[in-house]
């Protein structure tokens, strides 16, 4: 059948997600009316970096021929939300929550307690490319302050100085 | 947690964020009740009316009379949301009722999707509490499985389905409309009002945005009657709330209580101050709402009216709590940075204010600060407040202008002698903030 | 109705405006940035914040709708207190270097920051630095000096159609970019440099050339498409400088297409003709006006003497003013030849002579936007008719459903809901069954000479579903675009699209693919008429004349025939070529040039598609000694004898062409031709050349506008062709090819090519020696 005009015009190449992370997004898509595509942005967005450790100018691009969406709007999106990284970071990223609540109970004490320990500054990764350190705002977790995220999903909670020696430890595993 | 409440209470069975437990606890009785009785809709708004269930999203605004905002007759589709993007500084009870009773969540809001006429409805969950996003979607599946959503809910002509949406980092989308763009797949940029999501919300549809504790308080109401919620609180303020108490108390964390309950209460139910420690200040509604002084809290009861006449916000009922250890422009600083962080970058004022303000805080902070800055922060603060789209550029301005009312003469000690009027040995045994 | 009281004063406003509107309609000004009355309402710069009464704080008037009884201050000390603190926060971050901007003079933030600023910044801070973007060779960029208006954002996702720019980031980092380092490339990009309030996004041509007050600014009229946008060209020292849009909101609203804006480069291109010049054996050589005029006085003379009258014939380019046409075709009539055509890509011509009148859209611009149904029938919409296409675009949102029939696509970034792509030969079967749909749909039967045609044909689902659209709507248009009349079987397509019209219920409209397509005909620079029948185009490039006299065209570029008609005019005894620009390939077929003023250096008429006369002065002094076309003509009148050529000025040539007060008649509009029976030939089964003219080589001035010639839509022609016809043919998109045995280009996959079809652009050097636009074509592996 001759295309309608509105198609895009380049093909599309499938091979940039694995077919488990499509996969993913087609059941994310499932969640919205089906002239609504674009919700499935920020979960396709999630998904791809999940795979890809980080958000290539070419896997944004593919999101948005995957959804049907000029790239621009979609690279607004994963420029717009603190959790997608737009450059390469360490297998292991650390956001510490420094915001007021988690400060007044060691947030800030924690992260430069991380700072010494890795030898790096916030948004530095290390030498060997293991570990990135962010700072983050309020994670809704302040009552169990200190509160970091290990690569955006996974929160700890009440970090002290031992537990985060236990957990770098864990993590260099 | 306690046991006077009706969200968090109770909770000491196994794995109590599963269905079965829940329904142990009477769980899902309400809704029932409704499809079995065929309550009509407007019998479920009067009830929440009666209830004066107040929105637990920070504004207070009371939710029967937003729900009856919504046009029953529209034809088409119309919306409900659900506001899990818990984050403003200070709150993390919304994180507790998904992670350890997300069916009470999934049941109110049934309820108002019925009441409502919504077909679907989205829970926009905050990203960085990914894992409780993940439980939410095991809640639902499971509700799903029995018959609790989808097409003809219970075996009624009722349907409503119900989805759940994470956030990644963006404070604001915690505001109702940019939530909905948020949905949308679009930046979390806020939407001018009017119109508003009653009428033009969600895909330009009809939609309802309440937050988490409002639809968790729902099942209670239908089940035990609106007069049964307002009588655990007081007039105008019915309910128990949950309280989010942070900062330098023994035992930070989560409790409900009966609205008006003396702050002192609460505050020995947290454990007291740490370290035996003085109260020096204390934040009542979360990071956006006005400070007010130890002294000034003492005297409060926490609900809405007597916070709001304190002159301050119960907000979303984040307790931040500060001894005298804090370094109040420090404090600020950090709030300040928050806001800046955290701006949309939409409207001018906020866009281009916050940036200022933090500055100046923070030449402050850093022993810069000039004689007539505390003027400059006020002729900022009043330059955004009103004159943003949304409510962030408030939210900004109050910290300081509160932070500099109530605790002006540390800001004045900072500008003069370029150092903090609290030690900074005294500053790190309270909060380890600064290793010296 | 609602009433409102502002400032002071009473009006009553629709229900839904704003009140922004009804300040601007009681001539209250609100100072804005972010604000256009054609853009979606973002209400971001908040500068626009006035004081309603109850109100406890001040409200933005573009987003605040009027209610019953509102009063509304703009300058009480409220609004002004607001607007002031706004535009204090709006400078903090800005540059204030205005002296070395180059919007400096026209720019809101500086003109209002006057008004609203404080003189010294409380702001001591560092100031933002944004990096530039390329945008490509049309817009710069100063990004520092944004204000995140989103005024571009918006326009490139809803005026163009496609989301090119947008605000990546967030809060003070917040940035206006388009997609990792794309250009933008729609084909109304310099809009978005009338639109920034600030110098952020400058033009780039015109970078740093003059300052806004150095120009004195003069009305004109675009010589491109058959819109005719209205202009405003900016002079100085006897210089086009720029070119800006004149806002006319029937015509080009408040935009302009960029071949409107920028082709004003090709004026002080280096092709310019400055002097008369003629061909002595072999050799060229410059001349004054009387050896040159008279060498083609006695050319034409002599021809006719040895060879008969009809020997000669004109050619005039569509985009000639209306006097020009005239003068043109009453210079070969006055010396007895009927041999004139301005219809230079047409090639087939049988309805000629059975036309009620002049081809045109069939209704007022302005009324496209009420339309609720439309067919466009053989058209690149988008890049053809920039702004016609924008409106359709607006049409869409409220509504319209577009219908679409073309042998090859593009992305018109709107929602076309119905397509039907056939091969050229295709056309006319797949435009009968629409029609046979339509009788099924409607009942109605078609006329008497459409009973054989109709005779087995069978609706298409495609075709259902585009004459189901039509016949359910109440505002409907069919429309023919310049592929329709390019293409070989032309008279039949009009005549099928005709009867669909009529039997949908709809107008009919020809869009008409130059400045003046409509005006050709009033003028009457056609070879048929109440006097006689002449030579048509076709006739006159492929059988050859004796004596030609070109107007304004490049034989090889601007016919249906390119490089073969040129040989085929290089065969005559005399040529004599009036150009504003000299190329090398008039050097070979021509004998004399004679150079005529481009529009910004002549008055003239333009006939746009609706039909409207739009007059225009000169702008600047004629370049060398380059002189007005009509002057040159009548000139040339006169020596030959002719009679009535002894006019002083050029709207007594206007006179005779136009009614009294200078309008086109509207008995003289009208599309319908007599169709007496229909006969629809199959094609051959071969590969068939579809062309589209590209958007920046559809004449000759934007073909030398050197930033348009950098722009993505002036790349190289290619062989397009679908993955389906690239398989058969054994090609891989990418690698070369060659077509018509002659010329390789490169093939390239496209999904919007019909099948067994091979898109090749025309108008362009490169593809010039393919001949006919459309028919079959070889296409082979290199
Ligand atoms: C900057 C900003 C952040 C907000 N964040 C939240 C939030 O995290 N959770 C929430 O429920 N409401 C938040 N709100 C309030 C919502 O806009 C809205 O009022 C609320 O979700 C309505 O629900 P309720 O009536 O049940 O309180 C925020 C408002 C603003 C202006
Ligand atoms: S106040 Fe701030 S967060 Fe809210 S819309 Fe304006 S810029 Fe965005
Ligand atoms: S013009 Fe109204 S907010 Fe910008």
């Amino acid at each position: 059948m001759p295309s309608a005009p509105n198609e895009t015009l380049l093909t599309v190449e499938i091979k940039m997600l694995s077919p488990e992370s499509l996969k993913r997004i087609d059941r994310e898509l499932d969640k919205y009316p089906p002239d609504q595509k674009q919700s499935a942005t920020m979960s396709a967005l999630r998904i791809a970096q999940e795979e890809k450790g980080w958000l290539a100018s070419e896997t944004i691009e593919f999101v948005a021929e995957y959804l049907g969406l000029p790239a621009i709007a979609v690279y607004e999106v994963a420029s717009f939300y603190n959790m997608y990284d737009l450059a390469p970071v360490g297998a292991k990223k650390i956001t510490v929550c420094t915001n007021l609540p988690c400060a007044l109970s060691g947030g800030v004490h924690a992260a430069d307690y991380i700072k010494k320990k890795l030898g790096i500054d916030f948004n530095e990764t290390t030498a060997d490319g293991c570990f990135t350190l962010k700072e983050g705002e309020c994670m809704g977790a302040c009552g169990d302050a200190p509160v970091l995220l290990v690569n955006n999903h996974r929160m700890c909670s009440w970090m002290t100085e031992a537990k985060i020696d236990q957990l770098l430890a864990d993590l260099q595993k | 947690m306690t046991d006077q409440g009706i969200i968090l209470s109770g909770l000491d069975g196994d794995r109590t964020w599963r269905l079965a437990d829940y329904v142990k606890r009477g769980g899902y009785d309400a809704l029932k009740k409704i499809i079995a009785e065929k309550i009509p809709a407007d019998q479920i708004i009067g009830e929440v009316k009666k209830s004066a269930l107040r929105g637990r999203g920070g504004a207070g605004f009371p939710t029967g009379l937003k729900w009856s905002f919504m046009p029953r007759a529209f034809p088409g589709a119309k919306y409900l949301a659900c506001n899990s993007d818990e984050g403003e500084p200070g709150t993390f009870k919304d994180r507790d009722i998904l992670r350890y009773n997300p069916h009470t969540v999934i049941e109110g809001m049934i309820i108002a999707g019925y009441a409502m006429g919504c077909e679907r409805g989205y829970n926009y969950i905050h990203g960085e509490i990914f894992e409780v996003y993940d439980r939410f979607e095991e809640a639902l599946q499971e509700a799903r499985e029995a018959g609790l959503l989808g097409r003809n809910i219970l075996g009624s002509d009722f349907c409503f389905d119900l989805f759940a949406h994470h956030g990644y980092g963006a404070y604001i989308c915690g505001e109702e409309t940019a939530l909905l763009e948020s949905i949308e797949g679009k930046k979390g940029q806020p939407r001018f009002k009017p119109p508003f999501p009653a009428s033009f919300g969600l895909y330009g549809k009809p939609t309802t945005i309440n937050n988490t504790e409002t639809f968790a308080s729902i099942p209670f109401i239908i089940r035990e009657g609106g007069d049964a919620f307002l009588a655990l609180g007081k007039p105008n303020n019915g309910g128990t709330k949950l309280f989010s108490v942070s900062g330098h108390v023994n035992k930070p964390g989560n409790y409900e209580i009966p609205l008006g309950t003396p702050f002192s209460t609460l505050l020995e139910m947290a454990g007291g101050m740490r370290g035996g420690r003085k109260l020096k200040a204390v934040i009542p509604g979360g990071s956006s709402a006005p400070v007010l002084t130890g002294a000034a809290m003492m005297d409060c009861t926490m609900d809405y009216d007597s916070i709001s006449k304190a002159g301050s916000m119960l907000g979303s009922g984040a307790v931040i709590v500060m001894d005298e250890s804090t370094c109040m422009v420090k404090a600020l600083e950090r709030l300040s940075y928050f806001y800046f962080e955290e701006s949309c970058g939409q409207c001018t004022p906020c866009r281009e204010g916050t940036g200022w303000l933090y500055r100046v805080v923070h030449r402050i902070e850093s022993g810069l600060g000039r004689p007539d800055d505390l003027d400059l922060l006020n002729s900022v603060t009043a330059n955004i407040m009103g004159r943003t789209i949304c409510a962030l550029g408030d939210a900004a301005s109050m910290p300081v202008q509160s932070f500099i009312k109530h605790f002006g003469d540390e800001f004045a000690f900072h500008i003069e002698h370029k150092k903090c009027l609290v030690p900074k040995e005294v500053q790190y045994e309270g909060s380890k903030i600064y290793v010296a | 109705m609602l009433e409102i009281e502002i400032d002071g004063k009473q009006l009553q406003v629709p229900d839904g405006s704003t009140v922004m509107e009804a300040a601007n309609q009681v001539g209250a000004y609100v100072p804005h940035f972010c604000y256009h009355k054609k853009l979606s309402i973002a209400a971001n710069c908040r500068m626009c914040l006035v004081q309603v009464e109850k109100a406890p704080k001040p409200l933005p008037a573009c987003a605040t709708p009027v209610t019953n009884g509102m009063k509304v201050w703009t300058h009480s000390e409220q609004a002004v207190k607001a607007q002031k603190g706004v535009m204090e926060f709006l400078l903090i971050n800005h540059p204030l270097d205005c002296p070395i901007c180059d919007q400096g003079g026209e720019c809101q933030l500086q003109d209002l920051s006057v008004g609203y600023g404080a003189g010294q910044s409380r702001y001591q801070e560092e100031k933002r630095v944004v990096a530039n973007k390329d945008l490509g060779p049309l817009v710069s960029t100063d990004m520092t000096r944004c204000i995140n208006c989103t005024r571009c954002v918006r326009f490139t996702s809803e005026i163009a159609g496609l989301m090119e720019l947008g605000q990546a980031f967030r809060g003070e980092h917040a940035e206006i970019m388009t997609f990792v380092e794309k250009t933008v490339d729609t084909e109304l990009s310099g809009n978005i440099i009338d639109l920034c309030p600030v110098g952020a996004l400058t033009s780039k041509p015109f970078r740093f050339d003059a300052r806004a007050w150095e120009m004195s600014r003069r009305k004109s009229v675009s010589p491109h498409d058959s819109l005719g946008s209205n202009l405003i060209v900016q002079v100085k020292h006897d210089t086009v400088k720029r070119v800006l849009p004149l806002e006319n909101e029937a015509i080009n609203e408040c935009w302009l297409s960029d071949k409107d804006r920028f082709s004003y480069e090709a004026l002080t291109a280096g092709e310019r003709l400055a002097k008369p010049m003629v061909k002595q054996g072999g050799q060229w050589l410059e001349t004054d006006w009387s050896t040159a005029l008279e060498y083609v006085v006695n050319g034409l003379r002599s021809i006719q003497a040895d060879h008969g009258k009809d020997s000669v014939g004109a050619l005039v380019s569509p985009h000639s003013t209306l006097e020009e046409m005239y003068l043109v075709q009453s210079l070969m009539r006055g010396i007895g030849s009927d041999n004139v055509d301005f219809r230079l890509r047409q090639v087939d011509f049988s309805n000629d002579g059975k036309m009620a009148g002049a081809p045109w859209l069939g209704m007022p611009i302005a009324e496209t936007g009420t339309l609720d149904r439309l067919l466009v029938v053989g058209s690149f919409f988008r890049k053809d008719h920039p702004l016609l296409a924008q409106r359709v675009r607006q049409g869409i949102k409220k509504g319209l459903k577009l219908s679409a029939i073309n042998s090859a696509f593009d992305d018109w970034q709107m929602p076309v809901a119905n397509t039907l792509c056939v091969a050229p030969s295709g056309m006319a079967a797949a435009l009968l069954a629409v029609l046979k749909a339509l009788v099924e749909v409607t009942g109605k039967d078609a006329g008497p000479a459409f009973t054989d045609a109709l005779q087995g044909v069978s609706a298409s689902s495609e075709a259902r579903a585009i004459a189901e659209s039509l016949a359910s709507g109440r505002r409907a248009a069919v429309w023919l675009g310049n592929a329709a009349v390019q293409h070989g079987a032309a008279a039949t397509l009009h005549a099928i699209s005709q009867e669909i019209a009529q039997l949908a219920g709809a107008r009919f409209g020809v869009i008409g693919e130059a400045a003046n397509s409509v005006g050709g005909y009033i003028a009457g620079a056609i070879p048929f008429g109440s006097e006689g029948h002449g030579k048509n185009a076709v006739q006159m490039l492929t059988q050859g004349l004796k004596g030609y006299v070109l107007f304004n065209l490049e034989a090889e570029l601007d016919t249906a025939f390119g490089n073969q008609a040129a040989e085929m005019i290089g065969k005559a005894e005399m040529v004599a070529l009036c150009t504003p620009f000299k190329s090398a390939k008039a050097l070979e077929y021509a004998d004399v040039l004679l150079p005529i003023a481009p529009f910004t250096e002549t008055a003239g008429v333009f006939v746009n598609t609706e039909g409207r006369a739009q007059s225009f002065h000169p702008v600047v002094k004629a370049l060398g000694d380059s002189r007005p076309g009509w002057k040159v003509l009548r000139v040339i009148g006169e020596m030959l004898g002719v009679q009535g050529f002894d006019f002083d000025k050029v709207e007594e040539v206007r006179k005779r062409v136009l009614d009294a007060d200078g309008l086109v008649a509207d008995v003289r509009l009208d599309n319908t031709v007599r169709i007496d029976s229909v006969a629809v030939e199959k094609g051959k089964g071969g590969i068939e050349r579809v062309s589209d003219v590209s958007i920046y080589a559809a004449d000759a001035l934007v073909r030398r506008a050197p930033a348009l010639q950098a722009t993505k839509d002036a790349e190289q022609p290619k062989a397009r062709m679908s993955a389906a016809t690239l398989g058969r043919l054994g090609i891989q998109s990418g690698s070369s090819v060659r077509v018509g045995g002659v010329v390789v280009l490169d093939a390239l996959e496209d999904k919007g090519v019909a099948d067994n079809c091979v898109r090749i652009a025309g108008g362009h050097a490169l593809t010039a020696s393919l001949g006919a636009l459309f028919g079959e074509i070889s296409v082979e592996r290199v």
